[in-house]
């Protein structure tokens, strides 16, 4: 039972944190599909850091240098939306299909590089950080506390701050909404759709990095994040694009895919005699028929996904 | 001496490639007056506003503000000399309440955090000493047209603007709003605001402004005391000639019925109910029934549901005798129906094919326009060069111009002279009007008249008042989905309608 909490904590950690960038670059009118790249790049920068950071680094260095790192890159990344949604005009789901594919190949590249320059005989993508991730957790009793928790958490409160507290907020939900309306009022949409782009940069790249932390202690990129971009979208259009609803949207996805992690501890469970693929299938089904359901009255920001011209009105 | 004028843009010219927008136009607005500014679609109105907000720059002139030269790069600058617009497509966030439009973009915060309660006090003391009653709590989605405007008002309020200016601020009112926006206009120069009407509708000029300016062609045609001209005059200098304002037709005796609906009930696509209640009228042959209303009332989805676009929850359509509750989109138009459908952008044209292309978007597939699954372009061709010709329909080149490119005059033009063409039962014409200056609504209004001196059963829908008094033979104004009475132009006014408009009168059942 401690096990599933510690998992479902986890992985809703996860979505939580993906999901609420998704909502402030949906919120500031670009629809970011990028977010599995996104985490991808993340998780890479997060990773490297802990790999290159030297082993009796103080626990606090490292957490804050690891999710700093993965957060700059996720924002790095991000900025390939950003000029190509706004600059450019550019249709935003295609862009962020192909951030999509080229986030999971080119970090599968840099890391096979890195690796058979250090030794010509590993052709693997896989990068270790045993030492490092012990940084992040602190036992309770029997529960495994895990700092990413925390910072999920304050990120959450952050975030909805931000968002309905401030100028900024007010702000990024005008362009997202109503560009036309925020510009006649001086606001400056570009700005405002590049900040909101940028923060589901480091939202998404955090949430990388959190992920590939989650269970293992070393992670092989070809295998991408497995989707949880895509869930994270699915847990922000069933949290309805707000925060506090996103998060108990995440605790639930999150409890659906940590099952398949502990499953075999529930005697009942174990006892049906399921075989573990259905346990991993669960979120994703799950996630369909939530989207079936919801979609209707969706409170989707009004102006996503389409590129604000000044020129027209 | 005091400089009089609160801003004036003085022989401002912008030209645009082959095109000169504003030809020495000169604008003086007066402190504490309400100035009208008077021209047809494409006179170079918008032009010389987006000069003065400083979206363009212009190629000659200046712009003063208290007698002193001012340099507006861009709306900014214009915000911060204290010009501000309700814009005639109001800018609102609908998923915000009305305090949150008011303050956006000038947010009181205190450590970066908003501090709604100190603009709500300040919105509050607006809002009471203009007399522009809003509830700050609720959101635009819900609340009336009326209420959004006084919103936008209140914007420009808020950012203590000196100069207002409302752009074709009427449209979407009714007779009543009408009357209450112009009591706060007046208020509100009475309180030294200087204001800036821009408007095509020639007795709301005549009632509410002092002074008025008139446009033709980019050019400036020149300054009148309204107190001392005509409805005539003014739009005698708008277009350059006389205009009829008053539709000649001759009383007719209405044939056999055409249309005959009964009980028709439509959904709403939008809303998740019905936006037509049990509908049942009659129109018959030779007659103008006119579907009056204010605009969301259902006439849409009413239109919607005759043309087939969307399918009845309930009722029935009959055409000359003919069930076609159930037909599709072709059926009802091979079988006498013709639409001037209310979006021309969206239901009208396809707005990437040729004008030759569109004219023939209904007819297509008759032997005289295919052979054998191919086009006969050469009958399309002579066909569309036909109607351009003989309802006069400007375009750049011909037959073969992008409909996009052409003006909405035009294309509204080609749309009724396509539909006319077709020699339908049933003329259906919504808003054919909408957004075209006064030659062509003439223009289109004689056509309309002749179809029903032809014999044709014609169903009018308009939110135009002067249109429903003057074209119709019979009015039937429709509220919330219902047709609440049933009125005849020759002895109705337009108070009276204005009620039913509104849903304070409805007739007995």
């Amino acid at each position: 039972m401690l096990l599933l909490i510690q998992y479902t904590l986890i992985f809703a950690s996860v979505l939580l944190l993906v999901a609420l960038g998704g909502c402030f670059s949906e919120h500031s009118g670009v629809i970011n599909i990028g977010l599995e790249g996104i985490m991808v790049f993340g998780a890479l920068g997060g990773a490297l850091m802990m790999k290159y950071l030297p082993a009796d680094a103080p626990a606090a260095v490292i957490i804050l240098l690891s999710i700093g790192a993965a957060m700059l890159v996720g924002i790095i990344y991000s900025l390939l939306l950003a000029v190509a949604a706004i600059n450019f005009k550019a249709d935003q789901t295609l862009v962020g299909t192909a951030m999509n594919l080229l986030g999971v190949a080119a970090a599968t590249v840099f890391v096979k590089a890195i690796n058979t320059a250090e030794n010509p005989n590993n052709v693997s993508s896989t990068i270790q950080y045993i030492n490092a991730k012990k940084a992040f957790l602190v036992n309770i009793g029997g529960f495994e506390f895990n700092w990413f928790m925390a910072l999920a958490v304050a990120l959450l409160l952050l975030s909805w701050v931000l968002l309905y507290k401030t100028r900024f907020g007010l702000r990024l939900q005008a362009c997202g909404e109503h560009p036309q309306a925020a510009d006649s009022v001086g606001i400056n949409v570009y700005k405002m759709r590049y900040a909101g782009v940028m923060l589901s940069g480091l939202l998404g790249g955090v949430g990388g990095l959190v992920y590939i932390t989650a269970g293992v202690s070393e992670w092989k990129f070809e295998n991408g994040v497995a989707g949880f971009g895509f869930l994270a979208l699915a847990v922000m259009i069933f949290g309805q694009w707000k925060p506090f609803r996103i998060a108990l949207a995440a605790l639930l996805f999150g409890l659906f895919r940590a099952l398949s992690n502990v499953y075999t501890g529930f005697d009942f469970l174990a006892s049906l005699n399921l075989p573990s693929t259905v346990y991993n299938m669960l979120p994703y089904i799950i996630s369909l028929i939530v989207l079936a359901l919801t979609s209707q009255k969706s409170a989707a920001p009004k102006a996503e996904g389409i590129p604000y011209d000044k020129g027209s009105r | 001496m005091e400089n009089p004028y609160a801003i004036e843009m003085l022989n401002i010219t912008k030209r645009f490639p082959g095109i000169v927008a504003n030809d020495n136009i000169t604008l003086q607005l007066r402190k504490g007056e309400i100035h009208a500014l008077l021209g047809e679609n494409g006179a170079g109105k918008s032009t010389l506003m987006s000069v003065l907000f400083g979206l363009y720059q212009p190629e000659e002139g200046v712009i003063k503000k208290d007698g002193k030269e001012v340099s507006i790069k861009n709306p900014n600058d214009a915000t911060a000399l204290g010009i501000g617009m309700v814009h005639q497509h109001f800018k609102l966030v609908e998923c915000f309440t009305v305090l949150d439009n008011i303050i956006l973009g000038m947010e009181p915060t205190k450590n970066g955090f908003l501090q709604k309660a100190e603009a709500r006090k300040k919105i509050v003391a607006l809002s009471e000493r203009y007399g522009l009653h809003v509830d700050p709590d609720a959101r635009i989605e819900d609340v009336t047209v009326g209420m959004q405007q006084r919103t936008e008002i209140l914007k420009m309020l808020y950012r203590d603007n000196e100069i207002l200016i409302f752009d074709e601020p009427t449209a979407v009112l009714t007779p009543q709003e009408i009357d209450e926006l112009m009591q706060i206009m007046r208020n509100l120069a009475a309180e030294g605001k200087s204001i800036l009407f821009i408007s095509h509708k020639l007795a709301e000029i005549m009632a509410v402004a002092d002074r008025c300016t008139v446009l033709r062609k980019g050019k400036y045609i020149g300054t009148v005391d309204t107190k001392d001209t005509t409805v005539e005059a003014l739009s005698a200098m708008m277009v350059g000639r006389d205009v009829k304002f008053h539709v000649d037709k001759e009383d007719k005796t209405p044939g056999d019925v055409i249309l005959k609906i009964e009980n028709m009930t439509v959904a709403s696509r939008m809303h998740h109910n019905n936006a037509v209640k049990n509908v049942s009228l009659e129109v018959r042959a030779g007659e103008i029934v006119c579907i009056a209303g204010i605009d969301g009332n259902g006439q849409t989805e009413f239109v919607y549901g005759l043309a087939g676009l969307e399918p009845l929850v309930s009722g029935k359509i009959t055409l000359c005798g003919k069930d076609i509750t159930k037909a599709s989109i072709r059926s009802r138009s091979v079988s006498g129906i013709s639409h001037i459908p209310e979006d021309r952008h969206k239901h009208g044209l396809v707005l990437d094919y040729t004008l030759e292309d569109n004219i023939v978007l209904q007819r297509y597939f008759e032997p005289e326009f295919t052979k054998a699954g191919f086009l006969r372009r050469k009958n399309i061709r002579s066909y569309a060069e036909k109607l351009i010709d003989q309802y006069d329909v400007r375009s750049g080149q011909g037959p073969v111009t992008v409909a996009r490119s052409m003006s909405g005059g035009n294309q509204q033009k080609a749309i009724v002279a396509r539909e006319i063409d077709r020699d339908p039962q049933l003329l259906i014409a919504v808003q054919p009007t909408r957004g075209l200056d006064v030659g062509a609504i003439e223009y289109i209004h004689r056509q309309i008249v002749a179809q029903r001196d032809a014999g044709k059963a014609v169903l009018l829908v308009s939110l135009e008042m002067d249109e429903v008094m003057d074209v119709s033979d019979r009015i039937l104004v429709m509220y919330e989905g219902e047709i609440v009475g049933e009125l005849d132009p020759r002895t109705a006014t337009a108070e009276e309608m204005g009620l039913y408009m509104a849903g304070a009168k409805r007739k007995e059942q």
